[in-house]
């Protein structure tokens, strides 16, 4: 049997062993949640469960979570709510017709301001330092009486770089924006609080965490603005119309429980093999650079970028060993440009084109991890061997 | 609609992905007889062809090549290095990506990009020998004017890529990829799309066409 190596966390995860045995089980309450009988009870039960422990783990109440299909789903319901002209549309209309987001969020923010823009809301992308972090000073130059939203994730996918949302909101909140934070990659993965943090919108997702695929939620702050994006129920309080995902909410609720439970030893030795990575890979790879911040960093994430390498190529190489990474490089998905979260801190095209994302979990080892470091400069020596980009042209590059 | 994995792991594309032929070692010492590059790093892409002529017979006799490339660039041009030993340099010059493409097995559209290169660099490895032998009446390359920078597209394919049926700027992009990394050629590629289509399918009733 060939070996297998999952390091791609960040794109999704194995279901955690306690959660597939909660979804087994829930399972059984086909029920649904609506439903006044004892079958709709059972199954509404494990939503409410499910809630409270999702909201208790977030610092929230159980009634300001509200489950939704996806991440993304969370992140285009608060895009959508703003400027929604429907008579019976309970968000009150904004005569504020701008919204501030980043050059680095994921693409179903960045495709949701679009959209806004398109429908003539002015929307500026605040761009990040050289780690990745934004730039606060030139936000706070930008943010004004006309902001209806700031929207910033709290840790980045691709570079793991972590945000200061408590002052980015906290600056928001004084022009009297709304505040919306994706943070789809930290919950779970670093202590977050949304009362501490002052948020009035928070994404989270299950996936990302060891729970399943096909769920998210979207933590809505009391008295807050808000309007459905899917309509037609009354499920989730009238917030998110369809018949509830039980059997996902239950392995959600779970996968959160898990994390109360495991987040802060894993985070230690997800900090731990990380060390180890980068020391391999600084030992035995030369000409290569790390992306994204050396501290505020997600603590499972390492993005690498190899010169004289293109990233789809590795990532493939890497594949015939049997280890899991991801590429910023976009070769693989058809489009040739490459990360705009790295092209927006700096990082010159060519090496952008050359990086990875190498993004640890719960299962790995530090043996696993000297064997990706071991393939990696196998892999990296094999591409270099045969690059039109040539050993010399490094030195130059400064 | 083909899957990404079926590409990647067709028993030829794999071989050549793995066990790459034919690759440019130290390129002064190979001395090549002629050597073309195309693409560039900052577009993700870049591919050196170099060959060697068998000058007596007009034939390939060796071809060696680099690459700043995916998988599938790898590959293609692994076994493009294969396929024109011994060829004649006029059959190695009219290669298309097509055939390289089916060579492989079939690539998929949003891989189609990748074997380009490869057989682009070879072109211009053949126009390098012809400048240097004195031959120039047989490069056509210089006919032909580079529009799109990045992906390397000149007036001539958009032509072809007219003939063989593009009709609108997203169609012509799919065909020869043009435009699709910094977009800065879209206004003259347009203009030489309508050109050509005027060209060679202008309807005679012209009252009819909506313009």
């Amino acid at each position: 049997m060939k070996r297998k190596v999952y390091l791609d966390h960040n794109a999704t995860t194995p279901l955690h062993p306690e959660v597939k045995k909660a979804m087994t089980e829930a399972m059984e309450a086909f029920g649904n949640p609506s439903s006044m009988h004892s079958f709709g009870r059972q199954a509404h039960r494990l939503v409410d469960d499910a809630r409270e422990r999702i909201s208790s783990f977030i610092g929230g109440r159980p009634e300001d979570i509200v489950f939704v299909g996806s991440g993304s789903e969370a992140n285009n319901t608060v895009f959508n709510l703003l400027y929604c002209t429907a008579k019976r549309c309970e968000a009150p209309h904004t005569k504020r017709h701008q919204v501030i987001t980043s050059q680095i969020e994921h693409p179903c923010i960045l495709e949701a301001a679009g959209c806004l823009a398109e429908r003539g809301i002015e929307v500026i992308y605040l761009p990040v330092d050289k780690y990745g972090k934004i730039d606060i000073a030139k936000y706070e130059g930008l943010v004004s009486e006309k902001t209806a939203l700031v929207s910033v994730m709290m840790a980045n996918n691709e570079i793991g770089t972590i945000q200061d949302i408590k002052t980015i909101g906290s600056i928001a909140h004084k022009h009297g924006a709304l505040f919306h934070t994706d943070a789809i990659q930290a919950v779970g993965k670093i202590p977050v609080d949304v009362r501490g943090l002052g948020v009035d919108y928070l994404s989270l997702s299950a996936h990302k965490i060891y729970g399943p695929k096909g769920v998210g939620a979207l933590y809505v702050s009391p008295g807050v603005p808000f309007c459905p994006f899917i309509r037609g129920g009354h499920q989730e309080r009238g917030r998110r119309a369809g018949t509830e995902n039980t059997t996902g909410i239950a392995g959600f609720g779970k996968a959160i429980e898990m994390r109360a439970k495991e987040m802060d030893s894993e985070s230690n030795k997800l900090l731990s093999l990380k060390a180890r990575l980068k020391a391999g890979i600084e030992k035995n790879i030369k000409d290569i650079e790390f992306n994204g911040h050396p501290v505020d960093s997600l603590p499972g994430t390492l993005n690498v970028s190899f010169d004289a390498s293109e990233g789809e190529a590795i990532l493939l190489y890497l594949d015939l060993e049997g280890i899991a990474v991801s590429t910023g490089s976009a070769c693989a998905s058809g489009s040739l440009d490459p990360s705009h979260v790295l092209i927006a801190t700096g990082v010159p095209a060519e090496q952008a084109h050359g990086s990875i994302r190498i993004s640890m979990g719960r299962d790995n080892t530090e043996e696993e991890i000297d064997y990706a470091v071991e393939k990696l400069a196998f892999v990296i020596g094999k591409i270099r061997n045969m690059s039109t980009v040539g050993r010399s042209a490094h030195g130059k590059k400064d | 609609m083909e899957k990404r994995t079926e590409w990647v792991y067709s028993d030829k594309v794999k071989d050549h992905f793995i066990n790459p032929r034919n690759v440019l070692g130290d390129e002064a010492e190979y001395n090549a007889d002629g050597k073309g590059t195309v693409g560039n790093i900052k577009c993700g892409d870049e591919m050196i062809v170099a060959i060697k002529v068998d000058k007596a017979n007009g034939t390939i006799a060796d071809c060696r090549w680099k690459t700043y490339g995916c998988a599938s660039a790898i590959a293609s041009t692994s076994i493009l290095s294969e396929v024109v030993k011994g060829k004649t340099l006029d059959f190695a010059y009219h290669i298309t990506a097509k055939d390289i493409a089916k060579e492989l097995g079939g690539l998929p559209e949003h891989k189609v990009h990748c074997s380009v290169l490869g057989h682009k660099a070879l072109r211009a490895a053949i126009d390098d020998y012809y400048k240097r032998n004195g031959m120039t009446d047989k490069v056509e390359e210089e006919k032909s004017h580079l529009i799109c920078q990045c992906m390397n597209v000149t007036d001539i394919e958009i032509e072809h890529a007219v003939l063989e049926g593009a009709r609108t700027y997203l169609e012509l992009q799919e065909r020869t990829k043009l435009g699709t990394v910094c977009g800065q050629c879209k206004d003259k590629a347009i203009e030489l799309l309508e050109e050509y289509k005027e060209r060679h399918f202008n309807q005679e009733d012209e009252t009819c066409r909506s313009k």
